[in-house]
């Protein structure tokens, strides 16, 4: 297997989509846009890979052409970040809906206004009810990794639903991270070209995208819920596999540091690796304090989580997307949502942080844990605290 | 209202809604969103031309052995593009009752 190299993240994730041996590629070329699907066009050019590349006139047509290419039975893959993210918001669900396997990279990245395409969570989050799989990584390795998985998962015929791969906008995407990329040999071992169930096939006509009324629309909803809850199965075995044949791990909640823990960060993305060395500095100091990162966000895995946090006492969950007017960030609603019914909870701290680009320094994840614990110690009534928010 | 004939449980229910069987739409029988009009065809003036049967969006007209064509109530919505079509106005929109 092929040593660690340097390379930039985006592509990486371009190389993982050629060993994966995609059949299209459909892309909205010009901002928010990445050098994931520039590489690829030109390994395309090239002909170092050999598949359609569809470049298009808006991420609404991105989405809908790897719809169209999906339902015709080919392995088809998109990227976008940002506003092209929310452009493709109405396809999002006709992916799902259709139960068409496909893979997009999200490279997150704050929606406007004000015009800002820096770093947060804001893109994927306000997508989080389309049915979609959704993956965040943490570094460039696990964002090649999750890219093949992708594959694999969604195309399982116990599946069949689209698969967002997350990875942060700039501090991901854009910086060069020691990266193996595996051969090709070893990925075909791993994932199998693709054997579509249901497709449009002339000698075996169907029709997709037919209306369904009111008589049969919650049975067809009833069952992409199902086939989404049931792809944690499929996932931890596409991971085991992986382990397997890679040897890298991956599980749906990753815990750092937490035995012995008292307080708990609960983050998500690449902001992980930095809450992990500020974690590893509160240790030193003796501080009681572990983390948990969320691989998979949707489905999202509460055996998992729970485990994850049993022996918390305060959990302090970082949230990059905001959502105003309401009870807290999205995974500070879930975290709290999920622990509603359990009588021993851990008490929730929820902090805001990181729009729009905000650096999020390890001084940062320490304050966000004292403040936790303060809170908790008066079981202070919170909704949410916004980080860093100048007053004056 | 029409049902279409065969309502699946979840399990069973066709992936991703799709449709295998061809023209099943003619199972659902939406005759009865019909507005309170309906065709009715003057022998006397028809010619057989079928425009009623090309023009009609519902595919409602069904071509008889003796040239004429009939008019289905589970299909026809009222709509009235046979009688504004057909050349020898032959067709003419009546009340129904309800």
């Amino acid at each position: 297997m092929a040593g660690r190299k340097g390379m930039e993240v985006s592509i990486a994730v371009s190389e993982a989509v050629k060993l994966a041996n995609v059949d299209v590629i459909s892309a909205y070329p010009i901002t928010p846009q990445t050098h994931i699907v520039e590489h690829l066009s030109e390994l395309v050019a090239d002909g170092e890979l050999t598949a359609a590349f569809i470049p298009v006139e808006s991420e609404h047509s991105a989405l809908s052409a790897a719809v169209g290419a999906a339902a015709v039975g080919a392995r088809a893959y998109t990227a976008t970040a940002s506003q092209g993210l929310a452009l493709m918001h109405e396809i999002m669900f006709i992916a799902s809906g259709l139960r068409l396997p496909m893979v997009m990279t999200v490279v997150n990245r704050a929606l406007s206004t004000p015009i800002n395409i820096w770093n947060d969570l804001s893109d994927i989050m306000a997508e989080r009810d389309t049915g979609w799989i959704q993956l965040f990584a943490i570094n460039g390795q696990e964002a090649v990794d999750l890219t093949l998985q992708a594959f694999k998962l969604a195309e399982d015929p116990r599946v069949l639903l689209p698969v967002a791969v997350n990875l942060d906008g700039f501090v991901l995407s854009h910086v060069i991270e020691p990266v193996e990329i595996p051969d090709q040999e070893t990925v075909d071992r791993f994932l199998p070209p693709y054997k579509p169930g249901i497709r449009l096939d002339p000698e075996n006509p169907v029709s997709m995208g037919a209306f369904g009324s009111p008589d049969v629309f919650t049975e067809i909803k009833k069952q992409i819920d199902e086939a989404l809850i049931g792809s944690q199965k499929v996932a931890s075995e596409v991971w085991k596999d992986f382990g397997t044949i890679f040897g890298r791990t991956y599980k749906p909640i990753e815990s750092y540091k937490t035995k012995g823990a008292e307080t708990l960060l609960v983050t998500m993305g690449s902001i992980s690796e930095t809450a992990m060395s500020a974690v590893d500095l509160m240790r030193e100091k003796g501080q009681r304090v572990g983390l948990i990162h969320i691989r998979l966000w949707r489905p999202f895995p509460f055996k998992e989580f729970f485990q994850a946090i049993r022996e918390a006492k305060v959990l302090a969950v970082v949230d990059r997307a905001l959502v105003p007017g309401g009870a807290g960030g999205p995974v500070g609603l879930e975290v709290k949502a999920a622990l509603f019914d359990k009588q021993d909870r851990p008490y929730v701290a929820e902090f805001i942080a990181g729009l729009g680009g905000r650096d999020l320094t390890v001084e940062i994840f320490s304050e966000m844990v004292a403040k936790a614990s303060r809170y908790a110690k008066t079981q202070k009534e919170l909704r949410y605290e916004m980080i860093g928010v100048r007053e004056k | 209202m029409a049902k279409v004939d065969a309502l699946h449980p979840w399990k069973e229910a066709p992936l991703g809604c799709v449709i295998s069987e061809a023209g099943n739409a003619r199972k659902f029988k939406t005759g009865d969103w019909r507005s309170k009009i309906r065709p009715l065809t003057d022998q006397e003036k028809c010619i057989k031309c079928g425009m009623c049967w090309i023009f009609c969006p519902e595919m409602a007209y069904t071509l008889r052995t003796d040239g004429f064509y009939d008019w289905s109530s589970e299909y026809c919505k009222g709509c009235g593009i046979c009688a504004r079509e057909c050349p020898k106005e032959a067709i003419q929109m009546i009340a129904e009752e309800e």
